[in-house]
């Protein structure tokens, strides 16, 4: 008797008996599955279909949200927080914009229960947006409280030592050491920032990034402003990502959804700065929206639901929504969008 | 000179320790150093500093259930440190799932329940996230319902198990009359026939529970479990047949040792079947076994040598029909509940164990049967008995050849 090459073999043996014909007639339809209902059920609610109550039937997360008080930043707060910084005037006249930020490791829950090892700048992923207006001087002080080098690498227009990167000014800045970083503001637009110490995929991976705004000298028109990072987390570290999101936490936009104001002009600054994979894109349900790539002309060339992003591309994306209830908007990679970049706008009066 | 030396210490020894009763020197040295450990382990380890790097996480995936719309996993923690499965990632989404929601500790097991619409035949790949976010992938090659183990199911198993192990060896054992008739040289023939047969089972359960054993949890020995399997089932079978000659030679007749030995072999094929089911009831459960009436020709072609080797030993005694028939049993019938532990709680660990044991108990009757060769000279390997085991093996493997196409 040889149990180990039927067993083997027996794989490739075409079915010839009941047994097989018994296991066919009882295989699931996994359209019939309650999960799928409850699926359709949450699209064609146009209100109040309970995101949170098991996703509505979406990939989710088991346990709700993560602890955002111990994280020490929750996305619903980064969504608007924009950091001025503090301003005074320089002898010709121009106003001075600074900041101070500071690199170090901190664990953050990036799911509920999983946590990461991450490098983060101010204590938040993204760090601090950083904002000012058009042709002003910005000194950002950067102190590193890492074990490892880093430095801020800033996209922008601005003279060779104040890049950020190995061998040019400061260099990278050891651990426990500090510098600043001096430019104008140019051009208008958005744009981010970033470490630039070797190995770099890592030192972007593990958080150390964020998004820098300059406003126009004729500032846009009035509206509510959001920003989003595009980011994933490589947990495992096998230089792929096991989880995806707007703002670092995965889901937290389909927990509770970004409220916004029927008609209202809602401005998306939106930064891709994912690692480890090739593309990132945004896409809204229910509506259209005006996009500016990387911020620079205030004339949209595309109205559209969906952009693609490579890493380090940016835009503004300027929307109305003329209907109340949850819109949701995601990566349209499905895996990332089910791995964690999803949520919901949830227009109100 | 030394033996004296020796003795002198001896008795200053029980000099010192004299009205002290000889369990109580057993017992102090074990409370010495339950005493150690226990105070080591209460101070955490004084001098050895802080544990250095992250934990290790392992889970082994031991089973897998398919019911519609849920897959379920029944995982143990193979490492040192517990594991808490965060999050479950299947085919690149995350998904709901209940169960496992303290963290399983070392050796613990835990069964996830995790809610995917899983569609037949297609493959699915598993992630469990833990808290440190290190993943423990498991993969599904085709997804097919798990049959649920309802009396009709354990019926199927049941008469699978007749098929492969009960009929095909009643078939084999009426080869007795036959081997009755035949001359003593070729009687050995059979006997060389007879051992050719149980060392290609021998060696083809060694490989299969090698097999088993490399897969799942490594918790409890992994592939060392078919050695120790072999060994337990080579000395207990051993000992047993010791204890039946002690007892035989107390007061039996003659021609006991060879009833004896038809015993043995039926326990050592028996056993072996055991590890067969297993493997075929796991097949079946996971979709990998198609069933059909070719298989079970093959089975019953390839079986139904074991029935000759149950038999050789006996054909010069008189064994009644019945005995007959309970040797059939022994070696038959474990198929049969091989099958249905297979099917309903099958475990890697416990199968490479129990195909170990049936290695080991077909050594032992080889063991037990080489005498049978030896010829009036008292030579072992003399021509015939070669060919007799060359015959075994090749009988063996062309038989299995049937079965594997």
């Amino acid at each position: 008797m040889a149990p180990l090459t039927r067993r083997r073999l027996l794989r490739a043996v075409p079915a010839l008996g009941l047994g097989a014909a018994a296991l066919h007639a009882t295989v699931p339809h996994s359209h019939g599955t309650a999960a799928a209902a409850e699926h359709e059920g949450a699209h064609a609610a146009g209100d109040g279909a309970p995101a949170a109550a098991g996703h509505g039937g979406h990939a989710g997360f088991r346990g709700g949200e993560v602890d955002h008080r111990a994280n020490g930043f929750d996305p619903h707060e980064i969504i608007r927080d924009f950091d001025w910084g503090t301003t005074s005037k320089l002898p010709d006249g121009r106003t001075l914009r600074e900041w101070t930020l500071a690199a170090a490791e901190q664990e953050v829950e990036i799911a509920p229960g999983v946590t990461f090892a991450a490098w983060s700048y101010n204590g938040r992923i993204p760090g601090p947006t950083l904002r000012a207006k058009e042709g002003e001087r910005l000194r950002i002080r950067f102190v590193n409280g890492g074990r490892h080098p880093h430095t801020i690498h800033f996209h922008g227009i601005h003279t060779a030592p104040a890049d950020g990167v190995l061998g040019l000014g400061a260099g990278e800045i050891a651990p426990g050491a500090s510098t600043v970083y001096e430019f104008d503001a140019l051009p208008f637009g958005l744009h981010l920032y970033h470490c630039h110490v070797r190995p770099l995929a890592e030192h972007i991976a593990k958080g150390l990034y964020g998004a820098f705004i300059i406003d126009p000298k004729d500032a846009r028109p009035k509206a509510d402003e959001l920003l989003m990072v595009m980011n994933g987390f490589d947990t495992n570290y096998d230089r792929a990502n096991e989880l995806y999101a707007a703002n670092t936490i995965g889901f937290a936009y389909a927990e509770r959804p970004i409220r916004v104001k029927r008609g209202e002009l809602v401005r998306l600054y939106l930064v891709n700065v994912l690692e480890y994979d090739l593309i990132n894109s945004f896409h809204l349900h229910g509506n259209f929206f005006h996009y500016f790539p990387t911020g620079t002309s205030k004339k949209p060339v595309e109205f559209t639901d969906t952009v693609m992003m490579c890493q380090g591309q940016r835009g503004i994306l300027e929307m109305r929504f003329p209907h109340l209830g949850k819109y949701m908007f995601h990566a349209h990679q499905s895996e990332f969008t089910e791995l964690g970049w999803m949520g919901f706008f949830e227009v109100v009066d | 000179m030394e033996a004296a030396g020796a003795t002198a210490d001896h008795e200053r020894d029980t000099g010192a320790m004299r009205g002290v009763p000889g369990w109580v020197l057993g017992l102090v040295p074990l409370l010495l150093i339950i005493a150690a450990v226990g105070s080591f382990a209460a101070l955490g380890g004084p001098g050895l500093g802080e544990r250095r790097g992250v934990p290790v996480e392992e889970l082994a995936v031991e089973r897998t259930k398919l019911v519609p719309g849920t897959i379920e996993l029944t995982v143990r923690n193979d490492g040192p440190d517990p594991v808490s499965v965060a999050q479950v990632i299947v085919n690149d989404a995350f998904v709901s799932f209940r169960g496992a929601q303290a963290p399983i500790g070392r050796l613990g097991t835990a069964i996830l329940a995790i809610e995917q619409p899983w569609i037949e035949g297609e493959a699915y790949e598993v992630a469990l996230l833990t808290a440190s976010g290190a993943t423990i992938t498991h993969a599904i090659d085709a997804a097919v319902r798990t049959p649920v183990a309802n009396l009709s199911f354990y019926g199927l198993m049941a008469l699978l198990g007749i098929y492969v192990g009960v009929i095909p060896i009643a078939l084999g054992m009426l080869w007795l009359p036959w081997i009755r008739r035949i001359p003593a040289s070729w009687m050995r023939f059979v006997m060389a026939l007879t051992i050719g047969l149980l060392g290609f089972l021998a060696i083809d359960a060694t490989l299969e529970g090698l097999e088993l054993g490399g897969q799942g949890s490594q918790a409890f020995g992994g592939t060392a479990l078919v050695f120790i399997g072999a060994a337990v089932a080579f000395l207990a079978l051993t000992g047993v047949s010791a204890w039946l000659r002690d007892r035989r030679r107390a007061g039996a007749a003659a021609g006991a040792s060879a009833s004896s030995l038809a015993t043995l072999i039926a326990v050592g094929i028996g056993l072996h079947n055991l590890g067969e089911g297993l493997a075929i009831g796991t097949a079946y459960t996971t979709g990998a076994l198609a069933l059909g009436a070719f298989l079970v020709v093959g089975f019953a072609l390839h079986n139904t040598t074991e029935g000759l080797a149950i038999v050789a030993p006996i054909a010069r005694s008189q064994p009644t029909l019945g005995r007959l028939a309970a040797l059939g049993l022994i070696a038959g019938a474990p198929a049969v509940l091989g099958a249905w532990i297979g099917a309903a709680a099958f475990n890697s660990s416990v199968a490479a164990f129990l195909f170990g044991a049936g290695a080991g108990a077909i050594l032992q009757v080889m063991v037990q049967l080489a005498p049978t060769l030896r010829d009036e000279d008292g030579r072992m390997l003399h021509p015939r008995a070669v060919g007799g085991l060359l015959a075994g093996l090749a009988l063996m493997f062309a038989t299995g050849l049937l079965v594997s196409v």
